[in-house]
């Protein structure tokens, strides 16, 4: 579809819903109120928002820890995301794992694991059963520069290609694994350039313009659809927060942030629906005030929820 | 009733299971028009398509991960390796994804990962492993290890129904070198249910897989120049343990005997014998022994093959040293 004002106006939502959320759990986790570690998608947020809108109902979604506007996109909500970074009994996973480490199966929403590249075989066995059901969806997963040098990257890409199946998988370049630069973790000038040793097209984009992102899933989308098999996008950012929040991220060179600062995802799309007169400071003022009342909201419904009874530890190993 | 290999009838088991239920499907290297290594997929492409019988990549890590994925949204997928040793490189999907999987999500995960197992074919290191034990100590899998035709069907039946992922040991000595009566009716094995294969009043052993046909020869003969007689326990599946089972035959008798072909050290006695010491302790009056393999690779040439694995001898010889204690 062509994206009407409506939609401008949702993905400008998403994409500032996104910024505010992380904002949010960095908050709490500065306030001592988070358990565990908090990650946020700071620079990513245009690929996880344009790529997600890409998607339909139908469509099956596998983010990544950088990707909580594509969760959002798809249906997930605040009150969840908060509830499962805070481990409460009512959360997705009962407390039993946290952050985006769920799954919701009627979103058809699947959360990674920590060992991120270990989800791709597991997304294109979704993609296998679409296509033995004959479902018209497709399946959306992400990886990132580091992580895609994990073997099960290829051995699951290589799959999907062979038997051309409804796969997409992104690529967040966003410069750093943990600590290490992307030069230290392949030779490679593109990782698009990758999709040819698989025999699919490999495309890159500009991962802080939301619209661009948008498009390139769009296409791939409709290949998969078309049964023409996956495709491999890489979409190039920057992590602009530290791998999570007790990394300072002091190895990251100040000019270099000073650099992606000025192609800031938010700020560069509030100019581009400025500039087309869909977008004031009115407008914007309101959906901000709206955001924080949302966020504020969730906060408050999962500090409320109660803690999971200690020997409910022992439960569910197995499935009736 | 139909006289069969122990591999025929582990083929018939996944064969009814997929005429019963269109979400049951096989995913493996070769198991296409070729058949499988082993052939346990004989003529299934030609009878059930390419859809539902699928040669995969030469990727452990996919064909496990991708049966994973299928399981999450409802099919029911059967995957082979080639051989058990080769598992280690799908070693993470079953370990991360699938064993968490319900405990983390609330979802069932009905998979199964059929596993050719064992020595005693002149296989080498690579080609010999007995991987019970690293996924025994795994929460969230289960194991099976049929060593009679008849539950080669019933477990598969019952593991392909299964809600969880299921580890299924096939061992490859049995392969063809037994034959037994199964069933045409329907009829399924409880998976977590041991059987007992030869009653006895003077020592109990504990085994599963080919060293249950070990154990049984080594019992006649134990019986026929000892006069003891030796109670002989089928364990045919291995998580979850049937501990009632355990408990009770190492009061009976209270000597007590654990054969496995794995080697000893971290293996699945252990864990046995830990349980009767716990629990059976004031039924004891002997030590519980075990045998397994030595704790070296699986060697090539059949003489050190032979000398690492256990054999009808060297069972047989703990047996006498048991019932003497």
């Amino acid at each position: 579809m062509d994206l009407t004002v409506e939609h401008k106006l949702k993905v400008y939502y998403y994409l500032r819903l996104t910024r505010a959320c992380d904002d949010a759990i960095l908050r709490l986790y500065k306030q001592g109120k988070m358990v565990g570690g908090a990650y946020t998608g700071n620079g990513n947020e245009a690929t996880a928002v344009g790529s997600a809108f890409a998607l339909e109902e139908r469509d099956y979604l596998f983010p990544m820890h950088r990707d909580l506007g594509a969760h959002l996109v798809k249906g997930q909500t605040l009150r969840h995301i908060f509830l499962q970074q805070l481990g409460r009994a009512g959360s997705l996973t009962r407390g039993r794992d946290g952050t985006g480490h769920y799954a919701d199966p009627a979103l058809r929403i699947y959360g990674n694991v920590s060992h991120l590249a270990a989800m791709i075989p597991v997304a294109v066995g979704v993609a296998l059963a679409v296509r033995m059901r004959k479902e018209d969806a497709v399946v959306l997963s992400y990886i990132g520069d580091g992580g895609c040098n994990v073997g099960d990257f290829h051995e699951g890409l290589n799959m999907a290609a062979v038997m051309k199946l409804p796969f997409i998988l992104i690529i967040e370049n966003n410069q750093f694994a943990y600590s290490t630069p992307t030069a230290k973790q392949h030779a490679a000038d593109r990782l698009a350039d990758r999709g040819a040793g698989y025999g699919i097209p490999g495309v890159t984009v500009d991962g802080t313009d939301v619209l661009a992102v948008y498009e390139v899933c769009r296409t791939a989308f409709a290949r998969a659809r078309r049964g023409e098999g996956p495709t491999l996008i890489e979409s190039v950012s920057m992590r602009m927060h530290g791998h999570s929040a007790s990394d300072d991220a002091s190895y990251v060179p100040r000019a270099l942030l000073d650099e992606w600062k000025g192609k800031d995802p938010l700020e560069r799309y509030t100019r581009v629906l400025t500039e087309e007169g869909i977008l004031d400071g009115a407008r914007a003022a309101e959906i901000e005030g709206r955001i924080d009342r949302e966020i504020e909201e969730a906060i408050t419904a999962a500090m409320t929820d109660p803690n999971p009874a200690p020997e409910d530890a022992a439960e569910g190993v197995f499935a009736p | 009733m139909a006289t069969m290999t122990y591999i025929e009838a582990l083929a018939r088991g996944m064969w009814e299971e997929m005429e019963n239920d269109p979400s049951v499907f096989l995913i493996g290297e070769d198991i296409g028009a070729y058949g499988g290594a082993f052939k346990a997929t004989k003529g299934f492409f030609q009878h059930f398509g390419a859809d539902r019988v699928i040669d995969a990549t030469l990727s452990e890590a996919a064909i496990v991960g991708a049966s994973v994925g299928a399981a999450l949204v409802g099919m029911r997928p059967v995957a082979e390796m080639q051989f058990a040793d080769f598992v280690t490189c799908g070693f993470n999907q079953l370990v991360v994804n699938a064993a968490k999987t319900h405990y983390r999500w609330h979802l069932p995960l009905p998979m199964v990962v059929r596993l050719p197992t064992g020595g005693y074919i002149h296989g080498g290191p690579y080609h010999s492993a007995s991987p019970e034990a690293w996924f025994f100590h795994v929460p969230g899998l289960k194991i099976v290890a049929p060593s009679t035709p008849y539950d080669a069907k019933g477990l598969m039946r019952s593991a392909i129904r299964d809600n969880n992922p299921v580890v299924f040991l096939e061992f490859k000595y049995l392969y063809r070198r037994i034959k037994g009566d199964v069933p045409d009716h329907p009829y399924t094995v409880e998976i977590g249910k041991g059987a007992l294969r030869r009653p006895g009043s003077d020592i109990t052993v504990i085994t599963y897989g080919s060293t249950v046909h070990f154990t049984l020869e080594a019992a006649e003969t134990l019986s026929r120049e000892d006069g003891v007689e030796a109670m002989v326990v089928d364990l045919r599946s291995l998580a979850p343990l049937d501990r009632e089972l355990i408990l009770k035959v190492s009061r009976e008798t209270g000597k007590v005997l654990i054969v496995h072909e794995d080697n000893l050290t971290g293996g699945i006695g252990g864990e046995i014998a830990a349980l009767i010491a716990d629990e059976a302790f004031s039924s004891l009056d002997a030590p519980v022994r075990r045998v397994g393999a030595l704790d070296t690779p699986v060697p090539f040439s059949p003489p050190l093959e032979e000398y690492v694995l256990p054999d009808v001898q060297k069972i047989l010889s703990a047996m006498r040293s048991l019932s003497r204690y």
